[in-house]
């Protein structure tokens, strides 16, 4: 240990000698760097906004051909809102998306926390949990097509003839729900899981062995420990469900396209309908700006709520 | 509260191949407050994770008084432990953070708070128990995290993993006599872990070194300083540490180069030998007999001034009194007081230098 070893040594005060700038250079500089962000402007504009007007043109047109078109105002936004057709699938999807957070996110949770912390069985529990995440949305749609059916599905035919309950998800409303549904759980909670993992594992190990030293409980060290520390990934977790859950298109019209009857009409699938079915782009375009609204306004709510409480 | 017993305690991180703590035996006396001191790396917090049962260790056996806990988990041992840095329950205000290993153990609420209001009326806690414990500033938080170990009044012993190390220096202080003032009221078995040796001497009854998993010396503070019995306690405590010069014995007398610095009293066999002392016990002259030295420099350190000298190759640092007027490139001559100078063979302490009494080498 050498105690006050002395540094001595000249102190370097002379500045880099730098020719003063003037206000007019630095403006000149200011406004080249603009070019750099134009490709950006170019590409969004392109891909977004114009696409994005487009819909805003239509929604306030009447459009019997491309020459032959009627402005209505809002019209078409009143009879979306107003139409039995729509507030129906708006609930249903609303229920949907409720049922899906309400399934996924705390059973997600839960993976997360039996997943070993580490060992071997590490990646092994990674690679089987990622596994649905890898699968195409149709693919998957077809998958629980075939595995539900009541005659040839393993699924379906094992409810039906070994558990002897009755189940047709091409009849059955309820049955067309809960195939949806649990796809969705199949499908989509290994998103929560694996960021919930990413959650747990980022917890320092003194935070687990302090909760040892205090005797806490099991549910005592999930409660107080790894709950909390997971609010920042189940935020993003349950904004991402919600957006995709309640904007959900591909699975259902491959198992169910809607039916029976209505009863998976979502959103989505009422929304293709009319615009890509019977080409009414007018009622298509207000109904999907109300829908993105929706979306919009009901993410921000979310994302504020948890936010608010963690404070 | 009572004794804890390690036999034969040793830890390997990798099966065996290196030990981070070598075995071991030592023990805890109840109601004794140690400082574990020791660079970084050296198994500090391997040990104290090992008596609280964080760790298993790979040898050895763990003992409170007579009860075997080595299979204990940790929370059968009853022991409160702080680590290095804050580890709060964040949604927590800070009243049920200091409640929370009461709680989970059961007491009685009339009794929980009136030792959650012990504890913070001794931390300072008392104006912020309310506040949720994520909002403080780390130096508070770690406070709270210090309180949380100290709330249980029946505890084997409370292990302290370098708690202050993210609270400012001034606050510093007046905790650590806080520390005190709460072992002396409790009598709680304290283990206070840190590589600061000023910490660990102000703070101790008795003090651990550690060096590379094995404890060098224990002792208390004075002892440690005035007598080290390994080159690495010389190094490690004091500031700046211990001066080792290489030397002979030759006959009964210790040589360095070519000046008789003493005799050696323990029937020593001849041969090469490094001699230690400490710079404050160092004198000089300016003028023979004495070993002959070149000084190097000068460090005013206000109270007192550190000579730099070289014997030879080797530097050896002096105290003196403030403005000794020493100047580079003189010439001085040391002396080693006999009862402050020790013979170290193997970094391991063989003798101490004794009078040279008119013996001479020659």
């Amino acid at each position: 240990m050498t105690a006050g070893s002395q540094v001595s040594g000249e102190v370097v005060t002379t500045a880099p000698a730098e020719p003063q700038e003037t206000r007019a250079d630095l403006k000149r500089k200011d406004n080249r760097a603009w070019w750099l962000v134009l490709p950006v402007v170019v590409s969004v504009a392109f891909t977004a906004i114009i696409p994005l007007m487009t819909v805003v043109n239509f929604s306030v047109q009447d459009v019997f051909s491309p020459s032959d078109r009627v402005f209505v105002g809002l019209d078409w936004f009143y009879e979306a809102v107003r139409r039995p057709e729509n507030r129906e699938a708006f609930v249903r999807t609303l229920l949907f998306s409720a049922q899906v957070l309400l399934v996924e996110i705390p059973l997600g949770v839960a993976i997360a926390v039996a997943m070993p912390r580490r060992g071997f069985w590490v990646s092994a529990a990674l690679v089987l949990v990622a596994l649905p995440l890898l699968i195409p949305w149709n693919v998957v749609g077809t998958i629980w097509q075939i595995f539900a059916r009541a005659d040839i599905g393993l699924g379906g035919w094992t409810i039906n003839n070994v558990l002897g309950i009755g189940f047709n998800y091409t009849l059955d409303s309820t049955d067309a729900w809960i195939t949806i549904l649990v796809m969705d759980v199949w499908h989509w909670t290994p998103l929560v899981a694996l960021l919930a993992y990413a959650g747990l594992r980022s917890i320092p190990e003194p935070y687990f062995q302090a909760a040892q030293i205090d005797g806490a409980s099991g549910w005592a060290t999930f409660r107080h420990i790894q709950l909390p520390r997971l609010r920042g990934v189940l935020t993003i977790a349950i904004l991402l469900r919600f957006m995709d859950s309640f904007m959900i298109y591909t699975e259902p019209f491959v198992v169910t396209g809607g039916g029976p009857g209505n009863a998976t009409s979502f959103l989505s699938i009422l929304l293709s309908k009319m615009a890509v079915g019977q080409f009414d782009v007018g009622p298509a375009g207000a109904f999907s700006l109300i829908y993105f609204l929706i979306v919009q306004v009901l993410c921000y709510v979310f994302f504020t709520v948890l936010t608010r409480s963690g404070r | 509260m009572a004794d804890i017993r390690l036999e034969g305690v040793g830890h390997s991180y990798d099966g065996g191949t290196t030990w981070a703590l070598k075995p071991m035996t030592w023990t805890w006396r109840t109601s004794r407050a140690y400082a574990l001191l020791g660079p970084s790396g050296c198994g500090k917090t391997t040990l104290l994770n090992i008596i609280s049962g964080l760790i298993t260790p790979t040898a050895g056996r763990i003992f409170f008084d007579d009860r075997d806990v080595t299979d204990v988990p940790t929370a059968g041992r009853n022991i409160a432990q702080v680590f290095q840095f804050p580890v709060l329950y964040e949604e927590m205000s800070v009243y049920d953070n200091l409640a929370f290993p009461l709680r989970n153990r059961k007491y009685p609420k009339a009794e929980i708070d009136q030792r959650v209001r012990q504890v913070s009326r001794l931390l300072g806690l008392d104006h912020l128990l309310r506040r949720r414990s994520r909002r403080l500033d780390p130096g508070r938080q770690q406070i709270v995290s210090l309180g949380r170990g100290l709330v249980r009044s029946q505890v084997a012993a409370v292990l302290l993993d370098e708690p202050l190390t993210v609270v400012d220096p001034a606050l510093k202080w007046t905790l650590r006599s806080k520390l005190k003032e709460i072992h002396r009221d409790t009598g709680h078995t304290l283990i206070y872990v840190t590589h600061d040796q000023t910490e660990a001497l102000t703070f101790a009854d008795e003090v651990v070194v550690l060096n590379e998993g094995a404890i060098v010396q224990a002792g208390e503070p004075a002892e440690l300083f005035l007598s080290p019995s390994h080159e690495f306690v010389g190094h490690f405590i004091g500031s700046p540490g211990m001066n080792m010069v290489p030397a002979e014995i030759v006959g009964d007398v210790v040589r360095v180069g070519q000046a008789d610095v003493g005799s050696v009293a323990d029937g020593l066999p001849p041969g090469p030998v490094r001699i230690g002392v400490r710079p404050e016990f160092v004198s000089f002259t300016r003028a023979s007999p004495g070993v002959a030295a070149r000084v190097t420099g000068v460090d005013r350190m206000g109270a007192y001034d550190l000579v730099h000298t070289q014997v030879g190759e080797h530097p050896v640092i002096a105290r003196t009194t403030a403005g000794s007027g020493y100047r580079p490139d003189a010439e001085a001559f040391l002396h080693f007081p006999p009862d402050r100078t020790f013979l170290f063979r193997d970094q391991v302490r063989c003798g101490f230098l004794a009078p040279l009494d008119g013996r001479s080498a020659t």
